[in-house]
């Protein structure tokens, strides 16, 4: 047992510490507030606490548990709400009240809870590390999978259907002469990543419902993307929004350092709004780590990797998993805390100057990979982070360390937020390193997707350019084409790239919808085009009926989409006639 | 705690004092974070706090400096605890400065009860999700960037202009729709001049509100550390009065860029490495430490709802203080200099300003059915005017179409009769919603584009006659 020797804010040095391991978790003084070595130094171990250290004294006692700090894993992790160190805030509020005091402990697993396992091996199975042996109904949405944890192999000695809770035994595993229980949960060290067979490259579309995101950058399941972008321009609700609509079998929602009241609103949602494809409460299919601006900023160091842990073990189990990380700045920010307390030599703007590999160490962890064990499965992780940059400045470390790492870039820009026009995701800067590879999933929903795709583009860059010459002749000096381009791109952006996350219905555009839209515009275009050729202005063609439907394809529900998009189409296939008859 | 009182709880053994630290050999006992008083030789005391707590030595940062400090007489003695204010209904139309004691000429608050001034976080999972809203009866705010009970909602103001003002207007008029019971008011005076303290204060006594308010005031003359604790103590005051006492609490905190700076000066004498702008890297936490007392708690009847002000230094939007805080808090205010200089008061600049918790608080049963629709319209018939103006400053008028001249005075008419108003006018979310009406009544029907037909033929003003 060691003793405190000195207190730094959120960083002790304890004395007596002679066989501690670097990452041990230890206890700390009366309360025994949870703590972690980070450095050892002959007897000395340096310590990050995860809680308040306000009150505490030199010579409390400080000890050792034996163990790194692990990520417990099993069924209950689902629709559950856990702080930094995977502390239940529902079991906290429910034993403790509503306020956070310091040294409370729970489990991130009710120990008390059973659950029903059906196996799936006999006694005599030959097992291995990720075979999946039973299953638990964890949630409404989400089976969860028993599987043999990495590393362990023999043969089952004995498994049984029954109601087990997460710690009793559900099969005996001979292995070497021994009998090992297993149960239907086990532990990992959450800054370690877990086994797989291989990897695979990131090809099949991530669908999120967000437009812009889906058909112009898009994500593959398995893909790492940064949303960087100044205070206020929607790196929350875009999260949030990726969390409630991604076609994922489970989503993890990392708020870091954030908003209290944003949490609770998270939290109230995600209760009442369900999941298109199922029809079930979106809480079925969601894990929250809450740990607020106002909570030990120690413990936001660890969520991300708790975080990282828990979409690995789902991944494991052969599924899709999204984890968004709300904001990596706060967490890059709890690294420069405590980097200065530990007189550690900075790096760019105090920053210590293993950010970037403590970046990539999380980033990397994404990937879609074939998973240990039998039945052969593939499952993927990926992984969307928020970067807070100061003033909204992208130069600074925390945002240039990211874009190294990730391969597709939501770019939020401060302009647009003020203009709102929303999502703020600059078409200009954004990209997406996946493009090229999902365009094949894409092409299955449509053939023409990448010529649509690259004409929309084409146009925006355009509008871009002419947007300069506008500045210094106004708008009705231009010839009729460009006009004509500036109408185009402006359909493009009011139309099809705003996409308002509070609409019932614009909220979550399917890839189809999201097609018929941006494939329409662009027939329009070329509608357009024909008019304009035969004489007619381009602010009589703004002004025409057609032009106003398209405007309304946003409001149309889902049911109705096809025909509504149909019927305009047949007025354009009827050309300038109709306009005449004043039907466009 | 009473044996502590056996041990030595006072040392002379001070081995250096340099900027405002002071190391001194540890005594038994001392906790980190602690506040301890500093004896010097001449019988001044000054208090200080433990920001090192090591087995030999200790490192204390002296609040005053370390100035006349000698290593000889002077004496570090602690008192075993963190700062505290006593709490108690009392403390209702109490005036105290920025170390808890009462400035009003009044007797102390006696109470059993004493509580920590840095509070204690709210379990996220206990929070609900503020939705109420608050009608200040000022348009620019009620119609656009509406405020609901619990959230936090800066102004980003710049000097001279009259965000005091509008502060006393919303603690005059603030009131839940349909509903009469009145806010508790907790004012917070971090560092201002004497001139505004008195300001906020009479206007309190005037209007009769000061029976249920409670005042911080940390002068400019007052010491520095102080304006770390006042506003830890107006928070600690409103969630009493919220949590316990079952009010709704507007918490009103002025000014945060004084905080802000107390916080560097406090961090440069530690010699500590500073970030952007010499502030400290953990201003984000600080400030946080701070904003996220506001909320509603599930089960609870009472709420906090916390107005900072802040000035911008130089107007820029982009400085550390309001950068950190439109990071933290749900939404922003933002004063124009423009609009101040065209004389509308209040000058809220509706392209700069957002409140994030304006859609769960407004709507039908809220405010009113409409009241997304106008929102977004007003905003888009502003945008487009303001465009225009701009555009018209380099290409001329004469470029304009007829279509354009009517959005140009739409625009102007929205600054003068929407965002502007008196001082002393309260407007209903009814009035505020028929003014904007008013002003959509000159544009084409078929450009009311963002509302729903339904409303336009309830709410749309016929065309008089003379139009
Ligand atoms: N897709 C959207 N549809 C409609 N409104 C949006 C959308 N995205 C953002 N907004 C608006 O912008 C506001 C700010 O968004 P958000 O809270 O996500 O910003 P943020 O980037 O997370 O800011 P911070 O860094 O301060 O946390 C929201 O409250 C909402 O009003
Ligand atoms: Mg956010």
């Amino acid at each position: 047992m060691g003793k405190i020797w000195r207190i730094s804010g959120p960083v002790i040095i304890a004395e007596d510490m002679r066989g501690s391991q670097v990452y041990e978790v230890v206890e700390i003084g009366e309360e025994r507030l949870n703590g972690e070595i980070i450095g050892l130094e002959q007897d000395k171990a340096v310590i990050q606490v995860y809680e308040d250290t306000v009150g505490l004294t030199v010579g409390e006692k400080v000890i050792g548990t034996g163990e790194i700090l692990m990520a417990e894993l099993g069924p209950g992790l689902v629709g559950n709400i856990y702080d930094g160190v995977q502390r239940s805030l529902v079991t906290m509020k429910d034993e403790v009240g509503d306020f956070l005091h310091r040294g409370v402990r729970t489990y991130a697993l009710d120990r008390e809870k059973k659950w029903r396992f059906i196996p799936v091996v006999k006694a005599g199975a030959k097992v291995e590390g990720g075979d999946i042996i039973g299953t638990v109904q964890e949630t409404g949405l989400i089976e969860h999978r028993i599987m043999v944890p990495p590393g362990m192999s023999g043969v089952i000695d004995s498994i049984e259907e029954g109601d087990y809770t997460v710690e009793e035994t559900v099969a005996m595993l001979g292995s070497n002469g021994k009998t090992i229980p297993l149960a239907l949960m086990q532990r990992w060290p959450a800054r370690k990543p877990r086994p797989y067979r291989r990897r695979f490259d990131p090809v099949d579309l991530l669908v999120t419902g967000t437009r812009i995101i889906d058909y112009l950058f898009p994500l593959a399941l398995g893909g790492k993307a940064a949303i960087p972008g100044g205070f206020g321009t929607g790196k929350t609700v875009n999260l949030q929004q990726m969390a409630r609509w991604s076609q994922t079998q489970l989503n993890i929602y990392v708020g870091c350092g954030e908003r209290g009241n944003e949490m609770a609103d998270v939290l109230h949602s995600f209760k009442e709004l369900k999941d298109p494809g199922s029809g079930r409460y979106l809480q079925e299919k969601e894990i929250f780590i809450a740990n607020t601006s106002n909570m030990p900023v120690v413990a936001r160091e660890i969520s991300i990797f708790i975080g990282i842990t828990m979409a690995e073990y789902y991944r494991d189990m052969g599924y899709d998993i999204l984890l968004v990380a709300d904001s990596t700045s706060r967490w890059a920010e709890a690294m420069r805390e405590i980097g200065a307390r530990l007189e550690e030599t900075p790096g760019e703007e105090g920053f210590p100057t293993y950010l970037g590999s403590r970046l990539s160490a999380f980033y990397e962890r994404s990937g879609k990979v074939e998973c240990l064990g039998s039945p052969d499965r593939v499952g993927s992780a990926t992984v969307i982070g928020a970067v807070s940059p100061p003033g909204a400045d992208f130069s600074e470390p925390v945002t240039q360390n990211t874009l190294r790492i990730v391969d597709a870039l939501y770019s939020l820009d401060v302009a647009l937020a003020n203009r709102r026009h929303f999502p703020t995701i600059n078409w200009l800067q954004s990209y997406s390193q996946y493009a090229d590879s999902v365009d094949t999933w894409w092409e299955k929903v449509s053939p023409d997707y990448t010529e649509v795709r690259n004409q929309a583009l084409i146009t925006l860059q355009k509008e871009a350019e002419l947007e300069e010459i506008v500045r210094l002749v106004g708008p009705e000096a231009l010839p009729e084409n460009d006009k004509l381009l500036l109408l185009i791109a402006r359909m493009i952006r009011e139309d099809f790239l705003m996409q308002s996350a509070y609409h019932p219905v614009d909220t979550y555009s399917d890839p189809k919808r999201s097609h018929l839209m941006l494939s329409t515009i662009i027939k329009f275009n070329d509608f357009a085009r024909g008019l304009a050729e035969t004489g007619m202005m381009v602010s009589e063609i703004s002004a025409s009926r057609i032009k106003q439907r398209i405007s309304r394809m946003k409001d149309v529900p889902n049911d109705e989409i096809d025909q509504y998009i149909d019927s305009i189409r047949q007025d354009m296939a009827g050309g300038a006639v109709s306009l005449e008859e004043g039907g466009v | 705690m009473d044996s502590m009182q056996l041990f030595t709880r006072q040392t002379k053994a001070i081995s250096t004092a340099r900027r405002s630290l002071l190391i001194i050999e540890s005594i038994p006992g001392i906790q980190f974070s602690e506040i301890v008083d500093v004896e010097l030789g001449t019988g001044e005391v000054r208090s200080g706090q433990v920001i090192e707590v090591g087995k030999g030595t200790t490192v204390v940062q002296v609040f005053g400096g370390v100035s006349e400090v000698d290593l000889l007489n002077s004496k570090v003695r602690y008192k075993g605890e963190t700062l505290k204010l006593p709490v108690s209904p009392d403390i209702l139309g109490r005036i105290f400065d920025g170390s808890g004691k009462p400035i009003d000429g009044g007797p102390p608050i006696i109470s059993q009860k004493y509580q920590d001034i840095n509070g204690v976080p709210a379990n996220p999972a206990s929070r609900m999700p503020p939705a109420e809203f608050i009608e200040t009866g000022i348009s620019a705010i009620d119609g656009l960037n509406v405020l609901v009970r619990g959230q936090k909602l800066p102004i980003f103001s710049g000097s001279g202009l009259p965000h005091n003002k509008i502060a006393a207007q919303i603690i005059r008029q603030a009131s839940l729709k349909g509903k009469s019971d009145d806010f508790a008011i907790v004012f917070g005076a971090i560092g201002v001049s004497y001139d505004d303290a008195a300001y906020f204060i009479s206007n309190l006594e005037e209007t009769g509100a000061l029976s249920r308010a409670v005042g911080f005031i940390n002068t400019a003359s007052s010491p520095v550390i102080e304006r770390l604790s006042t506003p830890r103590l107006a928070l600690t005051a409103a969630e009493y009065l919220a949590w316990e006492m079952d009010m709704h609490v507007l918490v009103i905190l002025t000014d945060i860029t004084n905080y802000a700076d107390a916080l560097r000066e406090l961090a440069a004498m530690r010699g500590e490495i500073p970030s952007r702008r010499g502030y400290p890297g953990y201003m984000y936490t600080d400030l946080a430490s701070l904003y996220e007392r506001a909320g509603r708690i599930s089960g609870r009847e009472g709420s906090v709802t916390i107005l900072p002000i802040l000035t911008m230094p130089d107007d820029d939007i982009t400085h550390p203080i309001p950068d950190l805080t439109g990071y933290i808090t749900e939404g922003q205010i933002v004063l124009s200099r423009p609009l101040d200089r065209k004389r509308i008061y209040p000058p809220i600049d509706v392209f700069l300003s957002l409140s994030r918790m304006m859609k769960e608080g407004i709507g039908e049963g809220k405010t009113r059915e409409d009241h997304n629709n106008v929102f977004m319209q007003s905003y888009a018939m502003y945008a487009e005017g303001n465009y225009l103006r701009e555009i018209t400053t380099v290409i001329g008028s004469e470029a304009l179409t007829e279509r354009d001249k009517v959005y140009l005075e739409a625009a102007d008419r929205f600054e003068r009769e929407f965002i502007a108003q008196d001082e002393n006018s309260r407007r209903t979310v009814e009035e505020t919603l028929g003014v904007a009406w008013d002003i959509f009544s000159m544009l084409p029907e078929e450009d009311l584009k963002l509302i729903n037909e339904k409303y336009i033929k309830n709410y749309l003003p016929e065309p008089s006659e003379n139009e």
